[in-house]
């Protein structure tokens, strides 16, 4: 489980690699506000190479969602597979979040 | 149903994935409904255990969490029993209601009724049980209510 860190222009890019649970979700927290507070204010989660979200993970992705959004900035997640579709669908996560299909269409009109 | 599987966790949430994934692969040999298994049964039983080891033990590392999994016809069940005070499982808000959605928390619980046909506490409030039938369909039929 990892997360890879990356810039496309002014938006940052950040790839979850395998689950983001209770156990990782500080990292991904702590490395999102490490870029936040750096300046950046427009940030892509990929969900492309992520197997399983728990509640805790969409608890870290709302939390920083607003702290984003406090700043100016703007959260968008990308490439959720149909498991972690549902799950956002069924905790309504999905009117909270802009959601794209890949990385690409997140990072259009951004 | 007879207990076929007894696991015995330290209060530790690193221990939570190998734990799901261990009872998942001993499932996955009496069952062919993987979807179901692979989303809201390991959906629910992660629930479960991370509720067991944040709040029922309050990550203290000397409490255990002891799960219990049967396989019966078509059933699977696990009961969760933490060494917490226990909680009311009503008093936990609708985390889809408009004024709750933005909360960081509160949404285990909900994914546990969704995704499961059975979620029961006992009168305490420490030991969950949760059931899946696996010929229930789609992925999406759960709706367990406390």
């Amino acid at each position: 489980m990892s997360f890879q860190v990356s810039k496309n222009g002014d938006v940052t890019l950040v790839e979850v690699e395998g689950q983001l649970i209770v156990g990782n979700r500080q990292e991904l927290k702590q490395q999102v506000l490490e870029q936040l507070e750096g300046g950046d204010l427009k940030f892509i989660i990929d969900f492309a190479n992520t197997g399983y979200i728990d509640s805790s993970g969409l608890g870290v992705l709302v939390s920083l969602s607003k702290k984003i959004r406090e700043q100016g900035g703007e959260l968008r997640l990308s490439s959720l597979n149909e498991d972690l579709r549902t799950l956002f669908e069924l905790t309504k996560l999905d009117t909270l979040f802009r959601i794209a299909d890949d990385k690409r269409q997140a990072l259009e009109g951004f | 149903m007879d207990r076929d599987l007894v696991l015995e966790l330290s209060t530790d949430i690193q221990s939570i994935d190998s734990a799901v994934d261990y009872v998942l692969s001993r499932c996955a040999t009496c069952c062919d409904h993987a979807r179901r298994l692979n989303l809201n049964f390991k959906v629910g039983l992660t629930e479960a255990l991370s509720n067991a080891m944040l709040y029922g033990n309050a990550h203290d590392p000397s409490k255990r969490v002891v799960i219990e999994v049967s396989m019966g016809p078509g059933t699977l069940q696990a009961t969760i029993r933490d060494e917490g005070l226990g909680f009311d499982p009503t008093s936990i808000p609708d985390p889809t209601r408009p004024e709750n959605v933005s909360r960081p928390c509160g949404r285990g619980l909900f994914l546990m009724r969704q995704l499961l046909d059975e979620v029961s506490y006992n009168d305490l409030g420490n030991e969950v049980t949760l059931v899946l039938r696996l010929d229930s369909g789609s992925a999406l039929e759960g709706g367990a209510r406390a």
